[in-house]
């Protein structure tokens, strides 16, 4: 007992910047969970989301160097089975009017943590079985079969109408309001893949990225190891999707095109393949962004009857920043670093010295 | 007693015959050289072993001692890579292939997720065995980079070292798997007279401190004469002699792979 004393000593003596500003966000989240509106609940609890989400795409795609795009597949899961345990049973008969729930499923209601974590396994079984052919393969035929199977999913859950009341969709699913479950899922998640990276997995991973040949060589067993990322990414994506579900209330196919997959693939990119602190920044970039460009579609832009400014125009500007980041700026925000005290520091430093070189230089050119 | 040996190795691709007839016999303890002139199926002969190519015939056996000091005779043809390393061969590479984008000591580390046992949820949760095995692996880990001169270079990027040194590091990610047999593909490739003799030195040392059984493929003349126990000889996939340096230096059909055909010439 005094030695686990002990050492927590010295990791607060070690962390105390980082414990520090964990809590100054705990309470921040606090402060904003009593202040805050509606609108902007809705909002940060979306990105919160997004970053549970596209952090858990960026394990497998950033870190581990295997091109995933089964996200919306995997979010579908994971919001459905939410949907389907969570919804009052005594509703279910309003919901289900076209054709009523399967009986074995019709009287099973669950808690929702329950459910949420349900949906994590559902979808790490599923991704289990997509990762065990594809897997052992190099090459993209890990995108090609996530991309298809995201789509199958989609069209499966439309035609089982007993379970998941087809193109309906499942309305009245108990909804959550308070940030604390967004944020406190998406600050364990961000820990739990953190602490992954920096340990021997997370090497591992990284290996893969860098050269399978030779990680294969210094004893990483290429399947066991992707499969692992996969695993943890696909059970990390199905507890997004189960918060996704619960804080829309509302859940159907239609809201799992694959172009949700690219709302992820955009944050990844942009915020650098491998770093999980350029995930988390640009997840409220983009979710928040999304929002602030809204003004984009509406015909009346800057007082102006413009015939461009049209429903879309918002999406041309990500995916036009999607393709700046490509040509100019490939790392994205972070690149592989993240955002420590240590790299804040070099950051300041080199900035000032930046500086104040310029300003010795002008000084120089003035006298 | 015999580590490494193959049997009638044969490796095809298509119609090529990189390999033909590959036939070895490593000793325990000893430093073995794998010579022969551009093409002669060299690399290919290690990537049978290493088990990046499943021979398309031939027997590869491979007799690792355990803990106890038992020895067991494996068949590793057909086996995974990482099976392979896992059983005790290591290997560097003759293109250097380093983990570029991640820094010296990761390089190093990486080679020690074989021998780690706790579980990715472990790691996940940071309880006390993960932070055992980290600062165990850690402690090896600087101990090797050390050894080979790079520890003040542990924090910098693999790709940013210069030439020599990634070949240095190359085997230190090497000996982090705790290998039995290692091979090294062309190890004083592109290095100059003096980095050659220092090589030869840190190799010759390295075979004691860790009781390793070298096998190397080399083009430097001097240095596999100077420290080889024992050299192969291939050309055209074939071992066409092997015995002690001096018996190599008179072998006739050795003179005359070198120095008897015209457009293979090596040197």
């Amino acid at each position: 007992m005094k030695n686990t004393q002990n050492s927590l000593g010295t990791y607060l003596k070690t962390h105390w910047k980082t414990v520090v500003f964990l809590i100054v966000v705990l309470i921040g989240i606090g402060i904003a969970d009593q202040m805050v509106n509606s609108f902007v609940r809705r909002l940060l609890n979306l990105s919160a989301i997004y970053t549970i989400v596209a952090l858990s795409m960026n394990l497998i795609n950033g870190f581990t160097g295997q091109f995933s795009l089964g996200q919306a597949g995997f979010m579908a899961i994971g919001a459905y089975t939410v949907a389907i345990f969570t919804v009052p049973v005594g509703l279910r008969a309003t919901i289900f009017y076209m054709a009523p729930m399967a009986p074995f499923l019709a009287n099973i209601q669950l808690p929702f943590v329950v459910a949420l974590l349900l949906g994590g396994v559902l979808t790490t079984i599923v991704a289990f079985l997509i990762g065990a052919p594809c897997l052992r393969l190099r090459g993209d035929y890990l995108a090609i079969a996530t991309l298809g199977f995201s789509e199958i999913i989609r069209i499966v859950f439309t035609n089982t109408q007993t379970i998941t009341n087809g193109a309906l969709g499942i309305k009245s699913i108990p909804t959550i309001s308070s940030l604390w479950w967004t944020f406190g899922t998406a600050i364990i998640i961000i820990i739990a893949c953190f602490l992954l990276i920096s340990s021997s997995y997370g090497r591992a991973f990284k290996s893969i990225r860098e050269d399978e040949i030779a990680a294969e060589a210094m004893g990483v067993g290429l399947f066991k190891t992707k499969m692992t990322s996969f695993l943890i990414s696909a059970f990390f994506t199905g507890i997004g999707g189960g918060l996704y579900a619960a804080l829309l209330g509302t859940v159907d196919p239609k809201q799992f095109y694959f172009t949700l997959t690219y709302n992820f693939v955009l944050i990844i990119v942009l915020g650098g393949m491998g770093s999980i602190s350029g995930t988390i920044i640009s997840s409220f970039i983009v979710t928040l962004g999304q929002e602030a460009l809204r003004f984009l579609d509406e015909p009346m832009a800057f007082g102006l009857d413009l015939p461009i400014f049209k429903p879309g125009l918002r999406m041309v500007v990500f995916s036009f920043l999607l393709m700046v980041v490509v040509l100019f700026y490939r790392k994205g925000l972070m690149g592989t670093n993240e955002l420590t005290w240590d790299f804040i520091g070099q950051k300041y430093q080199s900035i000032k010295a930046r500086f104040t070189k310029k300003a010795a230089s002008t000084q120089g050119g003035d006298k | 007693m015999s580590v490494l040996k193959t049997e009638n190795v044969i490796m095809q691709f298509g119609g090529v015959v990189a390999v033909n007839d590959l036939n070895l016999d490593i000793q325990k303890g000893e430093l073995a050289a794998l010579i022969g002139p551009n093409g002669a199926g060299k690399t290919t002969a290690f990537n049978v072993i290493t088990g990046v190519y499943t021979p398309t015939s031939g027997t590869v056996h491979f007799s690792p001692t355990d803990k106890s000091g038992s020895v067991k005779e494996v068949d590793i043809s057909g086996k995974r890579p990482d099976k392979i390393t896992a059983l005790g061969i290591a290997r560097t590479f003759q293109n250097i292939r380093l983990f570029s984008d991640l820094s010296v000591l990761e390089n190093v580390m990486i080679a020690t997720h074989l021998n780690i046992d706790y579980s990715f949820l472990s790691a996940m949760l940071r309880m006390p065995k993960a932070r055992k095995g980290e600062r165990l692996a850690k402690e090896k880990c600087e101990f090797l980079l050390e050894r080979m001169g790079l520890i003040d270079l542990k924090a910098e990027k693999a790709s940013s070292l210069p030439y020599g040194q990634q070949r240095h590091l190359e085997i230190a990610r090497a000996l982090a798997t705790d290998p039995q047999l290692l091979l090294l593909d062309e190890p004083a490739a592109g290095m100059n007279p003096q980095e050659t003799d220092e090589l030869t030195d840190l190799i010759f040392k390295l075979k004691t401190d860790f009781d390793l059984t070298i096998f190397m493929i080399e083009h430097h003349m001097d240095l596999v004469m100077e420290i080889s126990d024992h050299i192969y000889v291939l050309d055209f996939g074939c071992t066409i002699a092997h015995g002690t340096p001096d018996e190599i230096q008179n072998d006739q059909k050795v003179i005359e792979a070198y120095l008897g055909v015209d457009d293979d010439v090596e040197n």
